[in-house]
């Protein structure tokens, strides 16, 4: 795996208009990441952190400032970044497989046996092997995301973008994808960006946690873990970067709730 | 007593689960207890004098006259007619209307600036219509086939621009992430995502198609089932009239049954297997 997935991204800036009025939703947000890292986004409602993964993919092109993958400019979305959302968005008409073969489409880097070879891989890689042929009402909630992981890895992307990937799901399934996640980190080398409001679960995954505040989205600091993985949840040190974290938000703000992972999202 | 006696007959159609012909035999009586009811009620009102027989023959001499019809060929002829004619008509409304819908439908603006217009087409009723289509046409087949295509057309085509216009934006932004470029996106999204709404219109035209047909031959035609009834009317034949009624009860039926069977079939994805 080449060292590639470099995001750079420099005096990022970004204004909705909303009723006439200009809503800044990202302020001068300057990040650079690793290839291979893993960052995790954390904040509380309004501070952009969705909107920051929306730029990264390329959803949304209009923003002052730069993102660079690798030294190229971002300009639209590209088989090099792959997203997951919080809601799976499979196409109900198709089944694993199918969908999965979708992310490849566009694809022309790959021959038709590498494509299938990278199919039958990702499956493995999220151990879907026999759900192949299931439609996406079939699946649980856990199982859709695995899927929707499957499909934005399909292309071999260089970046892995998480939108509150797990926030849906029940407490077990979490923290079982969130190993699962770690492993495929660690296995495919793939740079990720992980956006959650889950203190815990920022901490448990990231190299770096990326604390962002609102009005306007900012960055506040970034805070470098180091623990060893696998990381208890229960330890002391994990707790020491909880209690130092959960200060961010002991303002205005309700830690219990972001700790539990409750705090409401704008649609 | 008769409480009792229904709380007695749960246990026994328990029992019929284990037993596959007297629970298929237990689900044919749920199923078709009303239509042999209504159908009995038929046959014996007549007979009974609770109503004239004159005005209404008891069914099995409705169905005598048409096996007399079957055989001396006027049934199949009417028929095939009538067929042929809403065939035509609805098959032409399907492909025109759905690309039509399919092209509007993605530009959205353009839906909403013709959809007033839409509106008002679709609410002018299609047999307020008739004259103007025997003027321009005829009494001739074209007329029919024109006025079925007609009354077909509107559902089918404000069906798929609904349909187009309201594909889930998220599915959409989710394949452009994967790079789909504006036709694939089409083809693999938004004309998938469409065929359940689709499908709702192509269903309404199934049964608009019969009601304007029969109203269409009952006003000027020579053959059909729509011919056929207002006929025997007018000559007293009122068992052929109730015969007439019946065939395009059928033929209604069979076009629906059709048209879910093609919906199942297309639409696969959501139900297929496993929990429901």
């Amino acid at each position: 795996m080449a060292q590639a997935g470099t995001l750079e991204i420099q005096h990022l800036r970004k204004n909705y208009a909303v009723n006439g009025a200009t809503l800044n939703v990202l302020e001068n947000i300057n990040l650079s990441i690793r290839p291979g890292e893993f960052i995790t986004i954390v904040g509380a409602s309004g501070c952009g952190k969705s909107t920051l993964l929306r730029l990264i993919i390329g959803l949304d092109t209009q923003y002052d400032g730069d993102i660079f993958l690798d030294g190229r400019r971002i300009r639209d979305t590209g088989l090099d970044r792959g997203i997951v959302f919080q809601e799976h968005r499979l196409f109900p008409w198709l089944t694993v497989r199918k969908n999965i073969e979708t992310g490849l489409l566009n694809n022309t880097r790959f021959s038709e046996a590498e494509k299938e070879a990278s199919v039958r891989a990702h499956i493995e890689l999220v151990g879907l092997q026999g759900f192949e042929s299931a439609y996406p009402h079939q699946l649980s909630g856990g199982m859709s995301q695995r899927v929707a992981i499957a499909r934005a890895l399909v292309n071999r992307p260089e970046v892995l973008l998480l939108d509150e990937p797990f926030g849906a799901l029940d407490a077990f399934t979490r923290h079982f994808l969130q190993d699962e996640l770690l492993r495929i980190s660690s296995e495919e080398g793939i740079t990720m960006v992980l956006v959650t409001h889950d203190i815990e679960e920022a901490i448990y995954l990231a190299d770096r946690v990326v604390v962002m505040q609102p009005r306007p989205g900012r960055i506040r600091r970034v805070v470098d873990i180091d623990l060893p993985r696998p990381r208890p949840r229960n330890s002391e040190a994990f707790a020491r970067y909880k209690d130092d974290l959960l200060k961010d938000f002991s303002v205005g703000e309700h830690p219990e709730e972001i700790l539990a992972g409750n705090i409401e999202q704008p649609a | 007593m008769s409480a009792q006696e229904s709380i007695l007959e749960l246990p026994a159609a328990r029992h019929a689960g284990r037993n596959p012909v007297l629970q298929a035999g237990l689900h044919a009586l749920r199923r078709g207890g009303a239509i042999f009811v209504f159908f009995l009620l038929w046959e014996l009102a007549p007979r009974f004098g609770l109503v004239e027989a004159a005005f209404l023959p008891p069914i099995s001499q409705v169905l005598a006259t048409g096996w007399k019809l079957l055989l001396n060929g006027q049934l199949p002829q009417h028929f095939a007619a009538s067929l042929a004619r809403s065939a035509a008509g609805f098959a032409l409304a399907v492909v025109t209307a759905i690309p039509l819908g399919l092209a509007i439908g993605r530009y959205r603006l353009f839906a909403q600036a013709v959809n007033p217009l839409l509106e008002m087409f679709r609410n002018t009723a299609a047999l307020a219509l008739l004259p103007v289509f025997i003027l321009f046409l005829g009494i001739g087949e074209t007329s029919k086939v024109a006025i079925v295509f007609y009354g077909c057309f509107w559902p089918i085509l404000l069906n798929t621009i609904t349909a187009v216009v309201t594909v889930d934006p998220l599915l959409i932004k989710s394949a452009r992430t994967m790079g789909l470029s504006p036709v694939r996106l089409f083809r693999k999204v938004i004309l998938p995502a469409s065929v359940p709404t689709i499908f709702v219109g192509v269903r309404l035209a199934g049964a608009v198609s019969v009601l304007i047909l029969i109203a269409a031959e009952m006003v000027g035609a020579k053959s059909g089932l729509g011919y056929l009834i207002i006929y025997s009317q007018y000559n007293f034949q009122v068992p052929e009239m109730f015969l007439g009624i019946v065939s395009i009860t059928v033929v209604g039926l069979l076009i629906n049954a059709l048209l879910v069977a093609l919906e199942h079939r297309l639409t696969v994805w959501k139900r297929s297997g496993g929990e429901a």
